[in-house]
Parts: C-alpha cells; sequence; structure tokens
C-alpha cells in the first residue's frame, strides 16, 4: 500500500479524536504515576514538599545492603517460576484433552466449566483453601474418615499452602492459553506424523509441542507476572512464613509508611520482570 | 483418522474429572460451610441460614458489594466505549508512531498490579487526586482499557474494510458508517471486551486494595480485611452469593457466545 506522508499525516488528524480519551486515561492512571514512582523512590522523605526532603540513592542501596531483600525477591521469583512449572505441568494435559479428545457441545461444556471459577472472586478462592487445608479441615476429616490409622496434618500458613493457593487461581490461565494454540492445529499434522511412523511421545515431541509452545510461553508469562508481585495469597494462606518481596513491598505502603522505599522496591521488581520478559520475548517471537 | 486407543481416551476424561474437582473442592466446601453453624467451621455439619441472615444487618458489607458493584458497571461504560473507539482509530487510520501507540497497551497488563496500584497511591496522594472510590474508578478504566482494546481489535481482524468504503460510496458520512455497519458487525467484540472490564473491574482487589479509604471501600477489599481480622462465616455467605452470581453471568453469556466450541 503507498502511503505518503500527507495521508499520514492526515490520518493522525482523523484517529487522534478517537485515540486520545483513551491514551490519556492511560497516561493519567498508569504512566504518570509509574514515572512518579521513580521519582519517589528518590527522596529521602515521604513528602516531595518537605524541606529535608532531597534526592538520595539510599533507597537502592537499602535493596543491596541489606541482604533480606535480595533473599525475599529470589524466593519470589523461586514461587514465581514453581507456581509457573505447576501450571504447565497441569494446564497443558487438560488443554491437549479438551482440545484433541472432547469434541462439540461436550467440549463447550467443560471447557466453560474449567474456565468458570477464574470468574469468581480471587480471594474467596485463596480464603475457601484456609478452610480446606487447616488442622480439624476439610482434608484432613475426610482423610480420617477413610484412612484406617489416625493422621493429622497442618498444612494451613506454610509454603505448600501458598503455592496450592496459587495455583489453584492461576491454573485456568494455562488451560485457556494452551487450549487457544491447541486447537489451531489442524488434526492431520498429528494424523500425518502418525501415519508416517512416528510414536506417540514423538508426535507429542516433535509437532504438537512446537506448534503450542506459544500458547506455553503466554500462560507462562500471566501467570509469572502476578504471581512473583503476590502478597494476597503469601499473607492469608503462609502466614508467617508467607513473608515474600510481595508482602515487604505492601509493608512499606501500608504499615511502615516509608513510601520511598517502597517505591524502590516496586521498581527493581518491575526491572527485574522487564528484564526476564526481554529475555523470554525473542523466544516468544521465534515461537509464534 | 487414527483415533487414540478406549483407554487413553478414558484415561484423559478421568484426568479432567481430577482437575474440575481440584478446581471446584474449596468452591463447593465455600458453600457447604456459609449453610453451617459452627462459626469455626467445626464438623459435623448442622444447618442454618443464620450467616446470610447477618449478612442483610452487616451494612459495611453491603455498602462495599454495591460500591463493587457501581464501579464496575462505570468501568464497563466507560472502559468500553474509549477502547471502542481507540481500536477503531487504529483498525482505520495510518499514522507515524501507531506501532508505539499499540506497544503502550501492554504494561498496564504485563506490569503487576502491586506495582501498578503503589504507583497510583504515590501519584494520586501527590497530586490531590487523592484516595477514595474515585480514584478506584480512575485505575479500574485504566486497567480494563487494554484488555477492552485488545479484544475489540482482534474482532476488527475479521471486518473488512471495503464494507465501510461500499457504505461511504454509496453517501453514508463517516458515522453513519461506523453506527450502521462496522459497530453492529463487531458488536460481539465489544460485548466480549464489555465483559472483561466488568471481570477485571469487579474482582480488582489489589489495586482497589491501595486506593480505598476505611468509608470507600470495595468488596475484595472488605473482604481481605475481616479474613485478616478473623474468621468470619459471612464472609463464606457473601463469598457464595457472589460466586453464583458471576457464574450465572457467564453462563448467561455463554449462551449468546460459544467458548471453546468448534468454530
Amino acid at each position: 500500500m503507498a502511503t505518503t506522508g500527507t495521508t499520514r499525516q492526515n490520518g493522525l488528524a482523523k484517529a487522534l479524536p478517537l485515540l486520545t480519551p483513551a491514551y490519556a486515561w492511560l497516561t493519567l492512571a498508569i504512566f504518570l504515576p509509574l514515572s512518579a514512582m521513580v521519582y519517589f523512590s528518590l527522596l529521602t522523605s515521604m513528602s516531595p514538599s518537605e524541606q529535608s526532603s532531597s534526592l538520595t540513592l539510599a533507597n537502592y542501596a537499602a535493596f543491596f545492603s541489606d541482604p533480606l531483600y535480595a533473599t525475599l525477591l529470589m524466593r519470589s521469583l523461586q514461587l514465581g517460576l514453581l507456581v509457573t512449572l505447576i501450571c504447565v505441568l497441569v494446564g497443558f494435559p487438560a488443554a491437549y484433552v479438551l482440545a484433541k479428545i472432547f469434541k462439540g457441545r461436550v467440549r463447550e461444556a467443560i471447557f466453560l466449566l474449567v474456565i468458570l471459577p477464574f470468574w469468581s472472586n480471587s480471594l474467596v478462592r485463596v480464603f475457601s483453601w484456609s478452610m480446606v487445608l487447616r488442622e480439624g479441615g476439610i482434608l484432613d476429616t475426610a482423610l480420617n474418615a477413610v484412612l484406617p490409622f489416625e493422621v493429622t496434618f497442618d498444612l494451613m500458613y506454610s509454603y505448600p499452602a501458598v503455592v496450592i493457593g496459587l495455583v489453584h487461581s492461576y491454573l485456568p490461565y494455562m488451560v485457556l492459553t494452551c487450549y487457544l494454540s491447541l486447537q489451531a492445529i489442524d488434526d492431520a499434522l498429528i494424523e500425518a506424523a502418525r501415519s508416517l511412523g512416528a510414536s506417540r511421545f514423538t508426535t507429542l515431541r516433535r509437532v504438537v509441542a512446537p506448534l503450542a509452545l506459544p500458547g506455553v510461553l503466554a500462560g507462562s508469562a500471566l501467570i509469572f507476572i502476578p504471581v512473583v508481585g503476590s502478597f494476597m495469597e503469601p499473607r492469608i494462606l503462609g502466614g508467617r512464613g508467607g513473608t515474600l518481596y510481595g508482602t515487604v513491598i505492601e509493608d512499606q505502603f501500608t504499615a511502615v509508611y516509608n513510601w520511598p522505599l517502597g517505591a524502590a522496591l516496586s521498581f527493581i521488581l518491575l526491572a527485574v520482570v522487564l528484564v526476564i520478559l526481554l529475555v523470554a520475548a525473542p523466544v516468544l517471537r521465534k515461537a509464534a | 483418522m487414527i483415533r487414540a486407543p478406549a483407554f487413553l481416551s478414558g484415561l484423559g476424561r478421568a484426568y479432567i474429572g481430577l482437575v474440575l474437582l481440584f478446581l471446584y473442592l474449596p468452591l463447593v466446601i465455600m458453600a457447604a460451610m456459609s449453610f453451617n453453624a459452627s462459626p469455626f467451621y467445626q464438623l459435623p455439619f448442622e444447618g442454618t441460614t443464620e450467616w446470610y441472615a447477618a449478612l442483610t444487618q452487616n451494612d459495611g458489607l453491603i455498602a462495599a458489594t454495591l460500591n463493587s458493584l457501581k464501579i464496575a458497571v462505570m468501568t464497563t461504560i466507560l472502559a468500553t466505549i474509549l477502547g471502542t473507539a481507540a481500536s477503531l482509530a487504529l483498525f482505520r487510520y495510518e499514522f507515524r508512531g501507531k506501532r508505539v501507540l499499540q506497544a503502550l497497551l501492554f504494561p498496564p497488563i504485563a506490569i503487576p498490579w502491586l506495582i501498578s496500584g503503589t504507583a497510583m497511591l504515590i501519584f494520586f496522594f501527590g497530586t490531590g487526586i487523592g484516595r477514595g472510590l474515585h480514584a478506584i474508578l480512575l485505575g479500574h478504566v485504566a486497567l480494563a482499557l487494554p484488555y477492552v482494546i485488545i479484544v475489540v481489535s482482534a474482532r476488527l481482524q475479521t471486518f473488512s474494510k471495503d464494507l465501510e468504503d461500499a457504505a461511504a460510496s454509496l453517501g453514508a458520512s463517516s458515522w453513519q458508517t461506523t453506527r450502521k455497519v462496522t459497530l453492529p458487525c463487531i458488536a460481539p467484540g465489544i460485548v466480549a471486551g464489555g465483559l472483561f472490564a466488568f471481570a477485571v473491574s469487579f474482582d480488582q482487589f489489589v489495586v482497589s486494595y491501595f486506593l480505598a479509604t476505611p468509608g470507600q471501600t470495595t468488596l475484595p477489599v472488605e473482604i481481605y480485611a475481616a479474613i485478616r481480622k478473623g474468621f468470619t462465616p459471612e464472609i463464606n455467605a457473601v463469598s457464595t452469593i457472589i460466586i453464583v452470581f458471576s457464574m450465572s453471568l457467564m453462563l448467561v453469556v455463554s449462551r449468546f457466545f460459544r467458548f471453546g466450541g468448534d468454530q
């Protein structure tokens, strides 16, 4: 298409009235706040108007001088990886069965059943696990009713409880994105591979997996990013052991009221997430 | 066609069953416990509706629920209108910087909500916009907008520009073309985008949490506060109502739009 400079300018003139409201809103509520946060992270004290406040790198230095922050950041990244990995291992086979074994209305119904919990409140879902996992809770009671010997366990306020709650919250994302890319794979490709003598496993590894990779990666990004910044799930299910990078940031804003430190910690998290996304981007583009 | 052997297909069905059990177990238990007399979720089960009765007396929770609904509806309306307008502009016109604008839709989605929320808190506090329901609405619309634009743009990809050109050549004005040709064709995309906006807003906890004030709060924020203060069975009752409400809404919508079916 031959687009000259004048029609391009003309296009912008016509597009602006339609675009301005949306992008002005995004600027006011996302981009300006993020810029403000960078500035705030460099302040010595809460209020920018205070005389005593000046610019400093101390808040960033705090991250590097106290090993606790780096340790917690590593813990949060590990948690993000673990939850994402479990979601891939559980969600991909589910999406595969859904896309390739079920057909027609049954498939539609089951697909809906899988994504329905996703539309219920995430806090509610996390809170409901606390009733299942605690000592004398539902799982405990149910197991003792079936097993011939007495077991007592209390998973509540533990790392596994946090992992279970997060996997439950984010699993539908993975099933959804994997399903979308698996559904797009022509069955004829799988049949061709099989009729050329490839085993089921080889077909899966050499044909299905590469074609489904964009879905897996998209789902992984959708899960990893919020999990690394999670603080609500660790608070409710993790108790004392649930201290993570996200809960420390929450504390700076709601309990300690050290907003500049909170801003610096947030910004470090943002930088780490962006670096991970940038590293993953070429892989994603190659796969897509 | 090479069909999977029966045992593999059976295994697949059993596996989906297990996944569904995992997804629904806590929700079913929550619903059951909302009818259990013991406030500490002790078994044996004793049926009661007292927590639902207590809920009707809990003014704080009711006010927060109404706030959540109000904000979700307003977010849906605002984000759908702004998002559809922006999608149309990005679809119709060529101009310098278009790719940059499209790329700018991803930060609001790709940044952890914890960071968006704290950034909004700092900025709204510093500029005098302040906290409260208006700030929450401001934040929710921004979070929902990219989803609306992406969903509506996807629908526009299947729409042919020729139809707009045909309408224009028959003498329709630009606004008439939009109203009578383009919008009806992409209506399913607009409705889907609006639904996304409603879901994003109604379920949004993190950003609301940082922007809420004691008098002006939303349901998820109230639930979080109640959970941290101690277990309250009224939360089970209100949660059960939300689950039934949001799932029914989705079921009704899915009657009109086929999800996951063969295209």
